[in-house]
C-alpha cells in the first residue's frame, strides 16, 4: 500500500511539473525514481524511455505504466498512469471552464488571436526540428522523401485521414520488411 | 452515445499518435472535420493551452477536447481513451519479456513511419497558419516571432505568451 501511495505521489508530481511531455519529464523522474526511491537504475529508466518511444502511445504514459507495472503489477501500472494524468485533468478542466466565460471580452479575444499566431510559429519550429532529425537518422533518404511527399499530398489535397495514412505506411513498411527478408 | 464515440476516437489517437505531443494535432483536425465537436480554430486554442499548462501535451489536448465536447465527464472519458492503448500495450510488453529491448523489425517499422509523421504534423501546421495568418498584421507578428526564435532560445510557452502580449497590445 505504501508503495502504491509513493507511486501515486511521484507520478502526480511528474504530471504537475512537466511542461511539454516526453523527455521533459526525464530529470524529475531521475530524481524521484532513481535517486530517491531506488525503484529503477538510471539505465533502466533510459531503457523505459526508448521502449516508450518504440511503442505506440504518449511516451510519458508509457514510462509511467512501465514503472508502475514493475513495482506492483497491473494495480501499480494503473495507479501510476492515473496519477500522471490527474494534474492535466484538473488543470485543463479548470482552464477550459473559465476560458469560455472570458472569451466574450475584447481584450481576451485580441490576446487569443496573438496566441494563435504564436502557436503557428512554434509549430513551424517543431516541424523543422522533427524533419531535420528524421532526415539525419534516415538510412533510406530517397525512399523516406517519397513517403513524406506522398503522405503530404494525400493529406493536403485528398484530405485523407491521419489514421489511414499511418496504417497505409505501416502496411507498406511491413511489405518492405518481408521483401528484404526473402531476398536474404 | 457521444461518450462511446469520444472514447473510441481518442483510443484510436492513443494507438496511432506515435511519439505523442504534437503528433496528436493532426488527429484533432481530423475530428473537427468528422464530428463538428469543435472547430479548427478551437484546435489552435487547444494547442496553445496544452503547451502553456503543465502535463504531457497529448493528455492536455484530450482533456480539453473532451471537456469542450461533453463537459467534465467528456474530459475524463477522452483522456481514458487516449491512455488505454499505452496501458494495455506496455503491460503486455512487460509480461512477455523480462528485459525488453526494441525488436529490430519493430524498430524498423516505427522509423519508416517517421517521414509520414512529419508530413501529418506539417499539414496541421499549415492549417493552423492559414487560420491565424489571415491578414498583414498577424503575418508580421508571425515573422517577428520566427526571427526572435533564432536569436533567443527558450521554451515554446514563452513565444506563445509573447505573441499573446503583442496581440493584446496591437489589438489584433
Amino acid at each position: 500500500m505504501k508503495i502504491l501511495i509513493n507511486l501515486f505521489v511521484t507520478f502526480f508530481k511528474t504530471g504537475l511539473f512537466t511542461f511539454g511531455g516526453g523527455y521533459a519529464m526525464l530529470p524529475i523522474l531521475k530524481d524521484e525514481v532513481v535517486t530517491k526511491h531506488k525503484w529503477a537504475t538510471e539505465d533502466e529508466l533510459l531503457n523505459y524511455f526508448s521502449i516508450g518511444q518504440c511503442t505506440p502511445g504518449i511516451i510519458a504514459v508509457n514510462v509511467a505504466t512501465f514503472c508502475g507495472y514493475k513495482l506492483k503489477k497491473i494495480t501499480g501500472a494503473i495507479v501510476a498512469t492515473l496519477a500522471l494524468v490527474l494534474p492535466s485533468l484538473i488543470i485543463i478542466t479548470l482552464v477550459a471552464s473559465v476560458l469560455s466565460h472570458f472569451l466574450q471580452y475584447e481584450a481576451v479575444l485580441h490576446t487569443m488571436r496573438g496566441i494563435r499566431v504564436g502557436v503557428a510559429a512554434v509549430l513551424i519550429k517543431i516541424v523543422y526540428d522533427l524533419g531535420k532529425r528524421v532526415l539525419a537518422q534516415s538510412h533510406f533518404i530517397k525512399l523516406d522523401c517519397c513517403v513524406f511527399s506522398v503522405a503530404l499530398l494525400a493529406v493536403v489535397f485528398l484530405k485523407i485521414s491521419s489514421v489511414f495514412v499511418i496504417s497505409a505506411v505501416m502496411l507498406f513498411s511491413v511489405g518492405r520488411l518481408c521483401f528484404e527478408r526473402r531476398r536474404r | 452515445m457521444i461518450f462511446v464515440k469520444l472514447f473510441y476516437e481518442f483510443f484510436l489517437i492513443g494507438l496511432f499518435a506515435i511519439g505523442g505531443g504534437a503528433m496528436t494535432i493532426p488527429f484533432l483536425f481530423d475530428l473537427s472535420d468528422k464530428y463538428h465537436w469543435f472547430t479548427a480554430q478551437e484546435v489552435t486554442n487547444m494547442v496553445a493551452i496544452s503547451e502553456s499548462t503543465p502535463g504531457p501535451i497529448g493528455i492536455n489536448m484530450a482533456t480539453y477536447a473532451g471537456y469542450n465536447t461533453a463537459g467534465i465527464l467528456g474530459g475524463i472519458i477522452a483522456t481514458t481513451g487516449l491512455v488505454m492503448p499505452s496501458l494495455i500495450i506496455i503491460i503486455l510488453v512487460s509480461r512477455a519479456l523480462k528485459t525488453f529491448e526494441c525488436n529490430p523489425n519493430f524498430n524498423f517499422l516505427l522509423k519508416s513511419l517517421q517521414p509520414a509523421v512529419v508530413a501529418l504534423v506539417l499539414n496541421a501546421t499549415i492549417q493552423i497558419a492559414q487560420l491565424s495568418l489571415n491578414s498583414l498584421l498577424p503575418f508580421l507578428i508571425f515573422a517577428f516571432i520566427l526571427i526572435f526564435m533564432r536569436f533567443y532560445k527558450t521554451g515554446s510557452v514563452f513565444y506563445i505568451m509573447l505573441a499573446g502580449v503583442i496581440g493584446y497590445a496591437l489589438k489584433l
